[in-house]
């Protein structure tokens, strides 16, 4: 299980004299939880998008599912999914209404559409809920079915930015569940950012820390955690190579856009 | 013709139709817009419209003064509609929907074309309404099938322009306050500098250069050569869908540049 699914080398982004992302060189494997960490403002959310083809990079490269992010787009886009932090179904349709236009985007040969809308909302426990519209749905439940969106054309890499973000313990307990089931049914890679440092040690496999645009920290959280010593816990690990928690920093625009996304799904 | 060619084509054709698809499910869950926007074409006609018509001050050669701004208003109704449709896509984007469309193997330009021809389907009651006040009104109307054919992709087109022109414009603002802001200072100047209440014959010379350059003022005139009984074409109708169809295809084409930046 070593094959590598995502490859970064270099990759930079700059805005104006700003770099947002610097020299960012990184591997994930196939089947791997990955998870990006960093406190707001770090250069998570531009590294993800610049590797889900939402942002070319300034220089640098970058290969996920084998096909490069700046001259096969969309090749990569065929590949994975994304499940944006900001809500990305829309409340004015129903949850199979959702789920049918991505379907069809994503080209699912028509005589295969139904099973699989039914198989995916089986699989995320919407079931009983696909006829509803979904501004009536709960924070998780809108959670599940973004994933379930994503996931439709069965991607070999799944990007999330804060899966969790402004949803309580159970719901990001019932999210999780579902993701670690994506992992074992299918083989999906997950390539998350978090600021929850209690769920990176859970469920990822590797972490990276980001600070200031580049890579300061990377490997399983066992071994950062004993990098530092004896007797350290990942916030420990967070506060040395970040220099603060993670929940501090950030520009007024992060701050009030998952504050905006915290109320949307609460 | 290769089959190199025919299968993006198709494929392009295919998503526009699933990105309009996805529009229209949105209205089919909530009427109440289609019933709010039929007020604005009705106070013009009814009480605008009327009290002109009374005065006789426009020259409207050997039509009636209301006959003669039906289509207009028409063509009014439909800008409207479609000139604030940028606004969804600010709000999309403000949550992650504009993302995740973009994240999605979807030729660019089917994005756009989708949602502005979405703009040309709801536009389709705005017709429905101004006939219905046009027979009330007493307005000659022409109801010859090719006619009525003509009314219907006439709006379908003119409704696809605007909003192809409103997402462009929401592509590069980006926020809501400032796409309200140009959106009011467009459609006046639009609507006013167009021959839909007032034939172009009486404008000032400036004002004339400006009404051709102006794609409503085609809209317009093809709109009224086809909706009403013995009514003649300024410029040929072939000469306004050229006009309205060559000017769809270069918004499309230039919202399908900018519409990645909705993303940054």
């Amino acid at each position: 299980m070593n094959e590598t699914v995502l490859e970064a080398t270099a990759l930079t982004r700059r805005f104006g004299t700003f770099t947002a992302v610097d020299a960012l060189t990184l591997s994930v494997n196939a089947g791997e939880v990955f998870g990006l960490l960093g406190s707001n403002g770090a250069g998570k959310t531009t590294t993800i998008k610049m590797l889900t083809t939402l942002l070319p990079p300034s220089s640098g490269e970058a290969r996920v599912a084998g096909f490069s992010i700046t001259t096969q787009a969309v090749d990569v886009r065929r590949a994975i999914g994304y499940v944006p932090q900001a809500v990305s179904v829309d409340g004015s349709l129903t949850g199979y209404e959702n789920l049918l236009i991505f379907a069809k985007l994503y080209d699912l040969p028509r005589g295969e559409q139904q099973t699989r809308i039914k198989e995916a909302l089986e699989f995320m426990g919407l079931t009983a809920d696909g006829g509803r519209l979904v501004n009536q749905y709960s924070g998780g439940m809108v959670r599940r079915l973004e994933i379930a969106q994503s996931t439709l054309h069965r991607p070999r890499v799944l990007f999330l930015d804060e899966p969790t973000v402004g949803l309580d313990p159970i719901a990001r307990d019932a999210v999780w569940k579902h993701l670690v089931d994506l992992k074992t049914n299918y083989g999906t890679t997950l390539f998350l950012t978090t600021h929850y440092l209690e769920e990176a040690e859970s469920h990822c496999d590797r972490i990276a820390i980001m600070h200031l645009g580049k890579i300061a920290a990377l490997g399983t959280c066992k071994e950062l955690e004993t990098s530092l010593g004896d007797n350290h816990t990942l916030n420990d690990v967070f506060v040395h190579y970040a220099g603060s928690a993670p929940d501090a920093g950030g520009t007024f625009r992060d701050v009030s856009a998952e504050r905006a996304t915290a109320q949307r799904l609460g | 013709m290769s089959g190199s060619f025919i299968q993006p084509l198709a494929g392009f054709v295919e998503k526009t139709f699933v990105i309009t698809e996805f529009e229209i499910r949105k209205l089919r869950h909530d009427f109440t817009e289609l019933i709010t926007r039929a007020l604005q074409p009705a106070l013009w006609l009814l009480i605008f419209g009327q009290v002109f018509a009374r005065s006789g001050a426009m020259n409207t050669g050997n039509i009636p003064y209301l006959d003669f701004i039906a289509p207009g208003i028409l063509a009014q109704s439909v800008l409207f509609v479609a000139i604030f449709y940028g606004i969804n896509v600010i709000w999309e984007r403000d949550l992650g929907i504009v993302q995740k469309f973009l994240v999605s193997p979807t030729p660019r330009a089917a994005l756009v074309l989708g949602k502005g021809f979405s703009a040309g389907i709801r536009s389709l009651a705005q017709a429905a309404i101004v006939y219905g006040l046009s027979l009330l009104l007493g307005v000659k109307l022409n109801w010859s099938p090719l006619a009525l054919l003509n009314v219907l992709l006439i709006v379908i087109l003119a409704a696809t322009l605007f909003a192809t022109f409103s997402l462009v414009i929401a592509c590069i603002v980006k926020t809501r306050e400032r796409f309200m802001g140009v959106g009011q200072v467009l459609t006046m100047p639009l609507f006013f500098a167009s021959n839909a209440i007032y034939p172009t014959a009486i404008m000032p010379d400036w004002l004339k250069i400006v009404s051709h350059l102006n794609p409503l003022t085609y809209v317009v005139d093809a709109l009224r050569t086809s909706m009403l009984a013995g009514s003649t074409s300024s410029f040929g109708l072939n000469h306004d869908y050229a006009v309205i169809l060559l000017t769809t295809t270069v918004l499309v084409l230039v919202g399908a540049r900018l519409y990645p930046r909705l993303a940054s």
